[in-house]
């Protein structure tokens, strides 16, 4: 029997006068891909920002590999990574020069070998040299990728690491970490509003509604649960019964 | 017609709730007129028997751009970071905040080794002034003046985290708020007895009156020195605690993702 990777427990942030999370708890178990979906303003990206220690929750605890994230920071976020479509890498550095500085930050022993694993995993090894402000948006969410992988986390935190991709690469990119979270049993926590994505990709979905988990379970569940169709339908069904 | 004024309004819209906008209309134009308006004062008072005028000078300069350097090697490189959305990759990984202040100080200590050799060269070349000429004493001038550039550095960092990028500008204005009382260009007897006061809390006054000390009669200002080290601990002193504050500040609200995205 594992244990789980992440724990959440009972956590809830305030913004002044705004619940942004309120009174949250789930886990993720090693290997599981846990969909965080929700409207906009559901708290989603504020439980990835808790997980990554950018802010401090109001209540609650957080324990990743079974110790405190208060407590244990640094040691965590080295076994930790995370990509989002919203965050860049250093433009006038090349692809190269990125993947050093992060290779160097996360303490990477042998940086040059598992700078070119990256880059061959996500197919943008003859983009090595370029500047990363001369690559196309999809081009860099795959150097985001790249850099997420570049430390092998055991636990990673993807913000809809897809939405600038075209079908046929967001495809290979699904596919890449369905593959990644077999071969290395990488726990991930996945945000995306692409429904057919999140049916396709989540072992589990944790379905947030004005700051709290309003379901939880396999993308089938949810929609047996809610009468739906889809995901797509039953996303659309609770964000406005809920706010309408 | 329209279309013209349409524009002009879009500009002028800007103006009265950006903070950059309005130092532009009337922060340098006040700082600009003050630093000339004392180094006019000083020279009708003094100009026909200052010895070592263009040395006063060119060292002056050479040293304000290193107290400059330094400021920049920590505030601008931070902005580098957040114009590259970069800050968030770095504050997820194991990094801690007194690593990144560090980092940032290491690499203005070497934009400054750059820069100032740069500038004595071309001093030499262009103008047959050895900025060496100051001896020893150099060294405890520029590592007096690398100090308080990482303390105003550091502080304006601390700013540009808590307010945002409404701060940004005071990466580039905020060390010219401490020009007039340096006396970089004049001495501090130049300047009224209230702003001499003021002067004496400032750490670089101490080394440009110690600059000219030197040129003049060849003597090496300890007193400045320590005088000027004691003020930068406390200034660097501040400005940590400062920036301590306002990374707790920004964690509780959040607001490092905002900045960082």
């Amino acid at each position: 029997m594992f244990s789980p990777v992440v724990e959440v427990s009972h956590i809830s942030k305030e913004f002044g006068l705004i619940k942004a999370v309120d009174d949250v708890s789930f886990s993720i178990m090693p290997g599981e891909i846990v969909g965080l979906l929700g409207p906009n303003g559901a708290g989603k990206t504020t439980i990835l920002h808790l997980l990554l220690g950018l802010t401090a929750p109001t209540t609650g605890i957080i324990k990743i590999f079974g110790l405190d994230l208060k407590q244990h920071r640094s040691r965590i976020l080295a076994r930790v990574n995370f990509s989002s479509t919203y965050v860049a890498l250093p433009y006038s550095l090349t692809v190269r020069e990125s993947l050093q500085v992060f290779a160097w930050l996360y303490g990477v022993k042998d940086r040059h070998k598992k700078i070119n694993e990256v880059l061959a995993l996500f197919e943008v090894e003859d983009l090595a040299s370029r500047p990363v402000r001369t690559l196309s948006s999809g081009q860099i969410t795959r150097l985001n990728l790249a850099k997420a992988l570049i430390n092998d986390p055991l636990v990673l935190f993807l913000d809809e690491p897809t939405a600038s991709l075209d079908p046929d690469i967001a495809d290979k990119t699904r596919s890449l970490l369905k593959r990644i979270k077999q071969e290395k049993k990488i726990s991930i926590l996945y945000t995306s509003h692409n429904m057919r994505e999140m049916e396709q990709i989540s072992d589990r979905i944790l379905f947030l509604h004005q700051g709290r988990i309003i379901a939880t379970g396999t993308p089938d569940e949810i929609i047996t649960k809610f009468k739906g169709e889809d995901l797509e339908e039953v996303f659309l069904k609770i964000a406005r019964d809920k706010t309408g | 017609m329209n279309r013209i004024w349409a524009l002009f309004l879009r500009h002028i819209y800007l103006y009265p709730r950006s903070f950059s906008r309005m130092m532009e209309l009337f922060y340098w134009p006040f700082m600009d007129l003050v630093v000339w308006g004392f180094i006019s004062l000083y020279l009708m008072k003094y100009g026909r028997s200052l010895p070592n005028f263009v040395a006063f000078l060119l060292g002056a300069l050479i040293l304000w751009d290193i107290l400059f350097r330094s400021q920049q090697g920590i505030s601008v490189s931070f902005l580098e970071d957040i114009w590259a959305r970069n800050l968030l990759n770095l504050f997820v990984s194991p990094l801690q905040p007194g690593e990144y202040i560090l980092a940032l100080m290491l690499f203005s200590c070497a934009k400054v080794i750059v820069a100032g050799a740069i500038m004595s060269l071309l001093a030499w070349l262009l103008y047959s002034f050895n900025f060496f000429l100051l001896g020893l004493s150099l060294l405890g001038f520029i590592l007096g003046l690398v100090a308080m550039g990482w303390a105003i550095g550091l502080f304006t960092l601390s700013l540009i985290l808590r307010f945002g990028q409404q701060a940004e500008v005071l990466a580039w204005g905020l060390a010219f708020l401490f020009q007039p009382v340096s006396a970089v260009f004049y001495p501090v007897s130049i300047l009224p007895g209230w702003l001499q006061k003021i002067a004496q809390l400032v750490p670089s006054s101490y080394i440009f009156e110690g600059m000219r000390s030197v040129i003049v009669n060849g003597q090496v200002p300890l007193k400045n020195l320590v005088f000027c080290f004691l003020i930068d601990g406390v200034y660097l002193l501040l400005a940590f605690l400062y920036y301590h504050h306002v990374f707790k500040v920004v964690k509780e609200k959040g607001l490092l993702a905002k900045i960082g995205e």
